[in-house]
């Protein structure tokens, strides 16, 4: 699976919403994901991925959308 | 030698100001004066420590030497090992001054020789270049942009707290001239903003009403049945959650103010945090650098630990879990005293509450219109109300002196 089906279909798991056709939704601002969300995005992201991501690396501004989030684990890979 | 408290009168802002306006024009014409702005702001920290204050300037020097060696060695650490207990022994050791200072008075009648004014502040500056190493968002860090960052002349004292790599762009990159334009007219609204906050709404409610509340609450302390319980603690209550918006929002707007003057965008604290419709909404808008350096860098490591190793297997207990955590060292780190201890389980409780009534809301269909947004709005205001009540410690005079 590319990257961008499996950010989406983690993104589903944990806001109950599929987001595709939906890449520049801001996911804090509309309160789609909290911190807690957000570490458990982290955690799927390392295992489904093997890419590393550490917590502080996920600053809201560069991780809002599903494509920001999408194109910031592509570098990281 | 003259003593200047930041922010503490007019004239503090008239010197700060015309000191500043060389380093202001030449960011207008695109040119960072570094070695000016370095001058100018060791001298107003000097200022800060004369006279009776001189060893708590002899503090600041030894706690940054301290704060620079630690980060030193770790890097070194980190590059070549990177073991997980260099990283907690660098963590403690950078967390150590503050946690001498903050136990000492538990223990004796003299403050901590360690101590000075800003200590809190700075030590969350240097815990979070520590945990940004080990994490490897911070690769390399020298002595002196270390130093600059963790210095910044005007949050020294109480905040904002900033981040390194924001901080550290701002500062290399000097903003185009309109920007700078545009920095400045925000600036000069700020700390006007700032002046009707604190010198005229802060001092209305710190210092002109508060006193005469509390007399009053005094006067009732063995009201129903001795708990001191009386209409005038309920406004003291208000009063000093008034009080304490107004100072240290009127605070916090002239320390961006400054910022915004030298070209740097310190972070915002506050976001009229009154109107929140409840209390995870308070947090993202009250003392906001404190609480999201919180959320960053205590509350999402410690979820992300226990979700990693599998300590806890509910989602929903580890997050009580990690607020639990996340909110008493908060209390801790405001001072060691059983007052603060509670204001932090007060919150924690709050906010476990909060969430058990979200998951609620979201299964139910509970109805959602301007009514119950005022509702909300009038119920977190009130508990945020009586915790700065347990946080002014007044329940502590009127109750056991």
């Amino acid at each position: 699976m590319d990257t961008q089906t499996v950010v989406l279909n983690i993104l589903e798991d944990l806001t109950g919403e599929d987001l595709t056709g939906h890449l520049d939704t801001e996911l804090f601002d509309s309160a789609l994901l909290d911190s807690m969300d957000t570490v458990q995005l982290v955690l799927e992201l390392e295992e489904q991925l093997d890419v590393q991501i550490p917590v502080s690396e996920f600053n809201r501004d560069d991780w809002k959308t599903p494509q920001q989030i999408i194109d910031q684990v592509e570098k990281l890979k | 030698m003259p003593n200047m408290q930041p922010y503490a009168n007019p004239m503090y802002f008239m010197v700060l100001v015309i000191m500043l306006l060389p380093l202001m024009i030449a960011l207008a014409r695109g040119v960072r004066l570094k070695v000016y702005e370095t001058i100018v702001s060791a001298a107003f920290i000097f200022l800060m420590f004369t006279g009776a204050k001189w060893q708590e300037g002899i503090a600041l020097i030894a706690y940054c030497i301290w704060q620079v060696v630690i980060v030193l060695v770790y890097q070194r650490e980190r590059q070549q090992h990177n073991r997980t207990g260099a990283f907690y022994a660098a963590v403690i050791l950078a967390i150590a001054p503050l946690a001498i200072v903050k136990l000492t008075p538990v223990f004796s009648y003299h403050p901590s020789l360690l101590g000075f004014l800003g200590i809190s502040y700075l030590t969350f500056k240097s815990v979070q270049v520590v945990m940004e190493l080990r994490d490897g968002t911070i690769k390399a860090i020298r002595v002196w942009p270390f130093l600059r960052f963790l210095l910044f002349m005007p949050t020294i004292s109480s905040g904002p707290i900033d981040r390194y790599r924001r901080f550290e762009k701002d500062y290399e990159n000097v903003p185009d001239h309109n920007d700078y334009v545009d920095m400045v007219a925000s600036g000069i609204h700020y700390m006007f903003l700032g002046f009707l906050y604190k010198f005229i709404l802060g001092y209305f409610f710190g210092t002109v009403l508060l006193p005469q509340v509390a007399q009053a609450a005094m006067s009732q302390k063995m009201a129903m049945g001795g708990t001191g319980i009386s209409w005038a603690l309920v406004g003291y209550m208000y009063c000093y959650s008034m009080y304490l918006f107004f100072d240290f929002a009127g605070y916090s707007l002239f320390a961006v103010s400054i910022s915004y003057l030298m070209g740097i965008r310190t972070p915002q604290n506050f976001n009229k945090p009154f109107l929140a419709g409840n209390i995870k909404d308070f947090w993202n808008r009250w003392h906001m650098s404190l609480s999201f350096w919180f959320r960053d860098f205590v509350f999402m490591r410690v979820t992300f630990y226990i979700m990693k190793h599998r300590l806890i297997k509910k989602r929903v207990h580890i997050s009580q879990v990690a607020y639990l955590i996340n909110f008493l060292i908060m209390g801790f780190w405001h001072g060691v005293t059983w007052y603060y201890i509670v204001y932090g389980l007060f919150h924690a409780c709050a906010i476990i509450i909060n969430d058990m009534w979200l998951r609620k809301k979201k299964k139910s269909h509970l109805p959602s219109n301007r009514w119950t947004k005022a509702l909300a709005i009038g119920i977190t205001f009130n508990v945020v109300c009586l915790s700065f009540l347990i946080f002014s410690g007044f329940l502590d005079t009127l109750w056991f002196h």
